[in-house]
């Protein structure tokens, strides 16, 4: 088994005639993700992919014509709110928005709105999942990562990359790697993904990846030492970020003293986690 | 992004929200002519975007309009934490009855923003919520209904506002609300909220700050940017869509992606050294964006190693090649750099830099020792 994704995923791409849409929606079809319909409002009948995949002007059209039971969002963050509202009033459970640069206001109205519906949203600004073997939703490169027992969560993009390549050459394999996002505001928590990892009977051990900002990642250690009975290995970026600047990602900024690494990591400690020093030490640890 | 005191206080003016009359001043006869409009007692206070002003001496109570430019001179001649005064903030002087807190920002917790209200108002808000947190009233607020009158009374009531002016308190909460929301702040504050002598309520101080990935969707806004508090190098590293913060160290990190940026800067740190900045390239950077992330790297002095360390997904390895390529072509440097590609064409990206006279590393911990040590002058093969 796997967590949120697996081979039954049928997926629907929001934005797959742009740019990055189509070049990620390639590379999710040559991994083997079951691509079942693209939308793009406006050109709905053209098809993409040398005419595999069909194109609907509305979420709504796509899933009533194909089924699709997930969507990812590659449109641009202007448009990217909208897509999530349409999505999710499309009925769709599950909806994975790799757009970064939304405004937080705006996603703060969309957690709302999706808490009363019952839609999980993985992202903004992620790289989506993938379960090696088996399905891929995002930009994750596939080739990184083989099945296994470690589940990996992170707010991290090429930092969850480089976790997931030690891994693959120290020969672990992965269940499944979900990339929460850097965004303050986002759709899914370490403590869901953590609910998830622990009912999954593939997943042995768990790896998170955190950084700089906010305090969920302490909140993590708090369910850890609660509900989770695997181990668990983290990692916790932005130890030499200064206070006040905002390090890349939305997230990651060290405010009125609360949001240091330093906290985080003796959070994790103190439930008994180990906290990596760099990302090619998590192997030996795990 | 920061605003100044004055244009959170026109934004909120424009809110229905009561401030002092006044005007901003460039130079001291102007910062006089508006002390005359005003009637000659004024308060001259300095626009700069670091907090502490009046503690620094920036912020001043003038008797009549010839001591207004007698002060403006002062003020607009100094610098506040490092920063120049170019501009004060002249406001008709208010007779100060009680001193009080409203603030509106983004709880990251509760996901939801929050509205404080507090009795303990003029003074640094975070110290009041340090010291005595049940002095601060919190109120978290559905961004779907968005702020309920019931809600602004409860704070009143919850601060002892005396009754007579809950109606008032009412609007203006309201009015914070509608400049928080239309402006996509993170902060709309209003410190102090006073009540006067002749007991009305009047914005005495205020400050926002904006959502950067907002700002698309204000112009208007956008362009209040305050130059001033940012590094030349920092304002440069925008214009390409670099996201670039200068530090003190020796290593200058060149990354693809924010978290592998802050954990390079890390490693860099946890094998001796010290990192010369954070720099993110960003997802499926091209060469031209990559050879302006090495000059704003190099440009810095202290720099004495550069580590490259890409991590290829969207962003091709060659391509980040090419660039190096291209900005080494012409910067010609000899500030000694490591550099390490992994992932998507990073074959094709190492073949490009083979003449480049590089230092290589497979690794995450061989490039930062290398880097360390190439940074202290020592020999690495």
């Amino acid at each position: 088994m796997s967590i949120l994704i697996d081979k039954n995923t049928r997926l629907l791409v929001q934005g797959i005639t742009g740019k990055e849409g189509r070049f990620h929606t390639q590379a999710m079809v040559e991994y083997g993700t079951n691509v079942v319909a693209g939308v793009s409002p406006g050109k709905g009948g053209e098809w993409v992919l040398d005419g595999k995949i069909p194109v609907f002007d509305s979420v709504k059209f796509a899933v009533e014509a194909t089924g699709a039971n997930t969507s990812v969002i590659f449109v641009p963050a202007a448009f990217a709110v909208d897509a999530i509202f349409e999505a999710a009033d499309a009925g769709l459970p599950l909806i994975v928005c790799i757009t970064e640069s939304i405004p937080v206001q705006a996603m703060m109205r969309v957690r709302s709105y999706l808490d009363q519906k019952g839609t999980r949203l993985v992202g903004p600004n992620c790289p989506g999942l993938l379960s090696p073997g088996k399905s891929k939703v995002g930009i994750i490169p596939g080739d990184i990562a083989i099945p296994g027992e470690v589940g990996v969560v992170s707010r991290s993009g090429t930092l969850t990359y480089e976790v997931l390549y030690a891994l693959m050459q120290a020969g672990i394999g992965v269940s499944t790697c979900v990339g929460i996002g850097g965004d303050p505001i986002n759709g899914t928590s370490f403590l869901d993904v953590l609910e998830l990892f622990e009912a999954d009977p593939q997943t042995e051990k768990i790896v998170l990846i955190g950084e700089i900002g906010g305090t969920d990642e302490e909140r993590a250690a708090e369910y850890i030492a609660q509900y989770v009975s695997k181990p668990v290995v983290a990692f916790i970026a932005g130890q030499t970020a200064p206070p006040g600047k905002r390090m890349g990602h939305a997230g990651a900024i060290v405010e009125g003293g609360s949001g240091l690494a330093a906290d985080k990591i003796k959070a994790l400690q103190s439930v008994g986690v180990k906290v990596a020093r760099h990302p090619e030490e998590i192997p030996s640890l795990l | 992004m920061k605003l100044h005191e004055y244009q959170s206080k026109q934004i909120f003016a424009k809110h229905g929200i009561p401030i002092p009359k006044g005007r901003v001043a460039v130079t001291a006869s102007e910062a006089k002519a508006i002390a005359d409009e005003l009637g000659g007692r004024v308060v001259i206070k300095s626009q700069v975007l670091v907090g502490g002003r009046g503690k620094a001496g920036g912020i001043r109570l003038a008797k009549d309009s010839s001591e207004a430019e007698e002060l403006a001179t002062q003020i607009l001649g100094m610098e506040i934490k490092g920063l120049p005064v170019r501009k004060v903030l002249v406001d008709e002087a208010a007779n100060i009855e009680k001193e009080l807190y409203l603030g509106i920002t983004n709880d990251r917790a509760a996901r939801k923003p929050v509205m404080m209200g507090s009795a303990a108002g003029g003074v640094d808000i975070e110290e009041v919520a340090r010291q005595s947190p049940e002095k601060i009233i919190k109120i978290h607020i559905d961004p779907l209904l968005g702020l309920r009158d019931y809600q602004a009374r409860d704070i009143a009531a919850g601060i002892d506002l005396p009754k007579e002016l809950w109606r008032s308190f009412t609007e203006i909460a309201r009015g914070l609300w509608s400049a928080y929301t239309n402006c996509d702040a993170t902060l709309a504050e209003i410190n102090p909220l006073v009540i006067t002598a002749d007991n009305r309520l009047l914005a005495l101080d205020g400050k926002m700050v904006l959502d950067d990935n907002a700002l698309f969707l204000h112009p208007d806004l956008a362009e209040m940017r305050d130059l001033d508090v940012e590094a030349s190098s920092e304002i440069e590293a925008r214009k390409y869509g670099l996201s670039y913060i200068k530090l003190d160290g020796t290593i200058g990190c060149l990354v693809n992606g924010a978290g592998l940026a802050m954990t390079t800067m890390d490693i860099i740190k946890l094998f001796g050294g010290e990192p010369a900045n954070f720099l993110d390239i960003g997802g499926g950077a091209r060469a031209d964006k990559v050879a302006a992330a090495l000059r704003i790297i190099l440009s810095d002095p202290n720099v004495k190693a550069v580590l490259l360390n890409v991590f290829g997904g969207i962003t091709r390895c060659d391509e980040v090649a090419r660039g190096i390529v291209a900005a080494l072509d012409e910067i010609k440097t000899d500030v000694p750099m490591v550099v390490r590609l992994v992932g998507t064409n990073a074959e094709e990206g190492r073949q490009i830099l083979a003449n480049a006279k590089m230092i290589t590393a497979v690794t995450l911990v061989e490039a930062a020792r290398k880097a360390v040590a190439v940074a202290k002058g020592e020999p690495v093969q």
